[in-house]
């Protein structure tokens, strides 16, 4: 019978094998590709222009067939920066513009050439994409902040300060903007004379002019002129349902509020205080070729074709946002708003520094505005921490040390197995082989899968630089983190306060798991216990969701002004009397800790239930029926029997649990995300951010994950020990 | 699990009774805290209208199905004319991808479990040691390496790469769990049927294999879990929206400028549905299993 199932295993395998090797795509080269961020109408405007565009080919003789793939917006310039240099990925893909100065470093975009039709489109655009003279992309549309007005509570303001000192009753906010983004907070930092980004790549937002921005954005939540805590959906809510006069927003908005209430959008006002305009940041969407796009007429024909005065015309219609082009009229009142908006805006530096500013600052604006910090030293930190990021690549190290070192290590490694072989240790290699027979495909299979790509990456730790030009720099990374880059070595960020957050992140974590899990555990295998199997089923679900839809709903759960916890807050003060305050969640370490721990305590503990029913069907009922003979309590049977018992199987689970939860990325960084300002990061999402948001720098994260092995591999090294010693002396009561 | 009543004592009978009412309360807390974020999900994706208040019981406002027909209509037209219904492929690719996984990394896993369990042999501390460190090193270094081997074979934007990868991340855990489930077999089956004239694979195949099966069953879910939920190497790794997997097809859901949080709700327990499912079935036949009495010996 047994035979029979294994060779029902070895078909089912077949099957599969060819399954995939049969519906793999055939290679198709003569496809144009091309990738996008849109969704909804404006993808639907994409695909009729493309259409267009095949259709001509076609008439005229010359075929053409075009393939698109949609990319969230947070992960096209990652995959981008992976296909690309390779020779994968597309030939045109749509993005902002401020991606271009990045996108030229590594060689992903090239020089668009005859693609940009001459005379066609608004200066600023055209500036916006122009790097030393040459156009790198050619615009499509123009994005950027303008003011919403809902027409039932206000008219358009001639300054900042009649939206600031207007009143509109009970639970309405006068302004309802993203008040903690510094992106949001730009047309305000613009109108007190600061700037993001210095023109010598230096951080911009500190000095008296941004403190006095930042200052007057601190009064404004102060005097509840604008909601605290705001993002992008909050804003939306706010407005749409009336409780928000003003709104500083995108285009975006717009498409929420289909009927909802009546607005207008005209161009953001003056600040009367300082006599400047609020000027917003301007993006412009733009196509861009890469290297291989660029070399083919087809595809350069069809960016084009894509930024062309019908299709441009269209897609202003059915997407609403304004072109970039001088030739294409606004015709309705929002387009035209946000394109006299257009004329005033910033646009964005396309410089990586540009880039590097969003994070520093965003934490200082949190901090500022949630009253922890004053302003100037908040943006000196910002300033600071700007510097860490930017600060360049440790210098180059001769590679002999290490290669010597490595020599020597092999030598050794040799020496010892010599040794070890003539010793008799163990059985020797021939002895071994009928093992091997069994072992080989395994060893294939995780050493070029899994081992491989891990050296690889940790051999990257050893180098720095960008990731075109990365040079070696010996042990530069490891001396750098360690040392907390010249800063406190127990300041935010730094590695060792990072770790001691991590530590306790995972003690707090697996006590509950290993609490929580036995109990229920214990509970769940009394022998007369009804509707077992159901209770089973309901609790296991929590390991059975994928972990980040989860994540992301306990987050909603933490939010202060929507989420369910705040429900119950408010459900317990009308049930008690009592009068709770909402909790900001992501505020202080402490409440964003516990969020984070409750959502992996749920998460984790129906393993540790599972390995506990699973340990304790293994209990011999004759040896706790024996306890009982002799008298033992029901206390000392769990502790002095069962739970010796089940030790051993509980052990290991206890060890990967506790790995699992030191690298548990996903919910820290879904849930706090940091916050507050990167208290509640452990030693992973440091490493992530390291290589993903800050400048790419993969021989720094390379570093971290390194160590982060190192410390496990000895961390779990001493688990060892312990364990052994603990079984040692457990092992008199529990043999049989 | 048909036990006596240990009855007859009236006392005895009251104090079990009031015991097991508490045991079922504390269970039913603990159902509830399992079960609140979840119902929360289903609530969101039912609402027609984000609900302006918060509230502590997750109710929909305004229920609608709509998000869950926006995500599973989802297609395509291609420029040669063809419609693409790319939610039914991408829950086929998620299946696919997630079933072989499964498949190929407990048939790989299962010889070297056995090996580990029943041999000695020369590297054998080393060889577990490094399984162990492989779950140490934190993937976020190895994504990019990756992306490099799968280019040098080809296997790039295929499925067939994608599980050579998920299959091989999880065999190290499949070799843990299998080898304690193994090492759990008394030795005595394997030489009974040796002394009955079998070799040792033989023994191996048909006595060992037959008596683990509640352990492989579990062990085969959590490959086809961790398989199934995986999203990263997914997004990076495939480029076309006819081959990505569910949760890549999530993702586009939560973007950070706007968030379509009701249609992500709704995908959200569209995917979770195939695992819930395989979970109920493997955790039925994990107690057959177990209950058959051949672990315990």
């Amino acid at each position: 019978m047994a035979l029979r199932w294994c060779r029902r295993c070895l078909r089912v395998l077949w099957l599969a094998a060819l399954v995939l090797l049969w519906v793999r795509p055939a290679a198709a080269d003569d496809r144009i590709v091309l990738w996008h961020a849109y969704r909804g109408e404006e993808e639907a405007a994409l695909s009729r222009a493309l259409a267009k565009f095949a259709e001509a080919a076609r008439a005229r003789g010359e075929p053409v067939s075009i393939s698109t793939l949609a990319i969230p917006y947070d992960a096209f310039s990652s995959k981008i920066n992976a296909a690309v240099p390779l020779g994968d990925g597309p030939h045109l893909f749509i993005d902002s513009h401020e991606r271009l100065g990045d996108y030229r470093k590594r060689e992903v975009v090239a020089a668009v050439g005859d693609a940009l039709e001459p005379g066609a489109f608004l200066p600023a655009a055209l500036e916006a994409v122009t790097l030393d003279g040459q156009a790198f992309a050619v615009p499509l549309n123009l994005k950027s902040l303008a003011l919403y007005v809902n027409t039932d509570l206000a008219a358009p303001p001639a300054t900042f300060e009649e939206i600031v000192s207007a009143s509109f009753g009970e639970g309405i906010y006068p302004l309802a903007y993203e008040a903690m983004n510094p992106y949001a907070h730009a047309p305000l930092l613009h109108a007190f004379g600061g700037r993001m980004v210095q023109d010598d790549d230096a951080f911009g937002m500190v000095g008296p002019k941004a403190e006095a921005s930042v200052a007057f954005a601190k009064s404004l939540l102060d005097a509840g002129v604008v909601p605290s805590d705001a993002d992008g959906a909050l804003v939306t809510n706010l407005f749409r349902s009336g409780k928000a006069a003003f709104a500083m927003s995108g285009p975006w908005l717009a498409s929420d509020l289909e009927g909802a209430v009546p607005y207008e959008v005209v161009p953001l006002p003056r600040l009367a205080q300082t006599g400047e305009t609020l000027a917003p940041f301007l993006t412009v969407e733009a196509v861009m070729l890469s290297p291989k796009g660029a070399e083919s007429v087809s595809a350069r024909a069809l960016a084009r074709h894509l930024a062309s005065f019908d299709v441009a015309r269209r897609r202003q219609r059915d997407a609403r946002i304004p072109s970039a082009r001088l030739d294409v009229p606004a015709t309705d009142a929002l387009i035209s708003a946000f394109a006299a908006q257009a004329t005033t805006a910033i646009p964005m530096p396309t410089s990586a520094a540009m880039r590097s500013t969003w994070e520093p600052a965003r934490r200082a604006m949190r901090k500022v505005l949630r009253g922890q910090v004053e302003p100037g030293p908040a943006l000196e930190e910002a300033e600071h921490r700007f510097e860490d990021v930017r600060r360049p690549p440790p210098p180059p190290a001769s590679p002999w040390p290490a290669a010597l070192l490595s020599a020597f290590a092999l030598l050794g490694a040799l020496v010892w197995v010599r040794r070890a072989r003539r010793a008799a240790h163990g059985p020797s290699i021939r002895q071994s082989m009928h093992a091997y027979r069994y072992l080989a495909h395994a060893v294939l299979a995780v050493g070029v899968l899994v081992i491989l790509p891990l050296s690889v990456g940790a051999g990257t730790s050893l180098f720095a630089g960008p990731s075109t030009d990365m040079h070696y720099v010996g042990a530069g990374n490891f001396i750098e983190i360690l040392t907390a880059r010249g800063g406190p070595l127990l300041g935010t960020g730094s590695f060792y306060l990072v770790l001691l957050v991590t530590i306790l992140w995972t003690v707090v974590n697996v006590a509950f798991h290993l609490g929580i899990g036995l109990a229920v555990g214990l509970l769940l295998s009394r022998p007369l216990l009804k509707m077992k199997a159901v209770y089973r089923v309901l609790l296991i679900i929590p390991w059975a969701v994928p972990n980040y839809v989860t994540a992301l709903a306990w987050k909603g759960m933490f939010h202060r002004q929507f989420g369910a916890v705040t429900g119950v807050i408010h459900a317990l003060n009308d049930l008690l009397g009592t009068s709770m305050e909402p909790i900001s969640w992501f505020a202080q370490f402490s409440t964003a800790f516990t969020a984070n721990v409750a959502t992996n305590v749920w998460l984790g503990f129906p393993f540790m239930m599972v390995v506990t029913i699973g340990a304790l069907t293994s209990v011999p009922k004759d040896v706790l029926e024996a306890a009982e003979v002799d008298g033992a309590s029901r206390w000392q049977r769990l502790t002095k029997v069962t739970l010796p018992l089940i030790r051993p199987t509980l052990m290991p689970a206890v060890t990967l649990g506790a790995i699992w939860t030191f690298n548990m990325f996903n919910v820290v960084f879904l849930v706090s995300g940091g916050d507050p300002d990167g208290t509640t990061d452990i030693l992973v999402s440091e490493a992530y951010r390291w290589a993903f948001t800050r400048e790419a720098q993969y021989g720094y994260a390379a570093a971290y994950a390194v160590l982060i092995f190192v410390l496990l591999f000895f961390g779990t090294k001493v688990l060892d020990r312990w364990k052994a010693r603990w079984s040692g002396s457990g092992r008199g009561e529990t043999s049989e | 699990m048909v036990g006596k009543r240990p009855g007859g004592d009236e006392r005895m009978n009251r104090t079990s009774t009031l015991e097991s009412a508490l045991v079922h309360i504390m269970l039913v807390g603990a159902v509830l805290f399992a079960l609140y974020p979840v119902l929360w999900v289903v609530a969101l994706a039912l609402s027609g209208t984000p609900s302006p208040e918060p509230s502590a019981l997750p109710i929909p406002a305004e229920p609608t199905l709509e998000h869950f027909e926006a995500v599973t209509t989802a297609s395509r037209t291609d420029a040669d004319g063809q419609s693409i219904w790319l939610f039914g492929r991408q829950l086929l690719n998620s299946l696919i991808v997630a079933s072989a996984t499964a498949a190929v990394g407990v048939l790989v896993a299962i010889p070297a479990a056995y090996a580990l369990a029943r041999f000695e042999f020369a590297g054998k501390q080393v060889g577990v040691r490094s399984l162990l460190a492989t779950q140490m090193f934190p993937a976020v270094a190895s994504a990019i390496p990756l992306y490099l081997v799968l280019d040098a074979v080809g296997l790039l934007n295929s499925r067939t790469g994608l599980v050579l990868c998920y299959a091989s991340t999880s065999v190290p855990f499949a070799i843990f769990q299998l080898r304690a489930a193994f090492e759990s077999i008394p030795i005595d089956l394997e030489e009974a049927a040796m002394v009955d004239g079998a070799t040792q694979f033989q023994a191996f195949v048909r006595v060992v294999l037959p008596v683990a099966r509640p352990a492989i069953a579990v062990t085969t879910l959590f490959a086809f879990m961790s398989a199934y939920n995986e999203f990263i190497l997914a997004a990076t790794f495939l480029d076309d929206e006819a081959m990505f997997t569910l949760p890549v097809m999530l993702q586009r859901f939560i973007g950070e400028y706007d968030a379509q949080w009701e249609k992500f709700a709704a995908g959200a327990i569209i995917v979770s549905i195939p695992v819930m499912a395989l979970f109920y079935y493997v955790q039925r036949h994990l107690v057959a299993g177990l209950a058959s009495g051949g672990v315990k010996g």
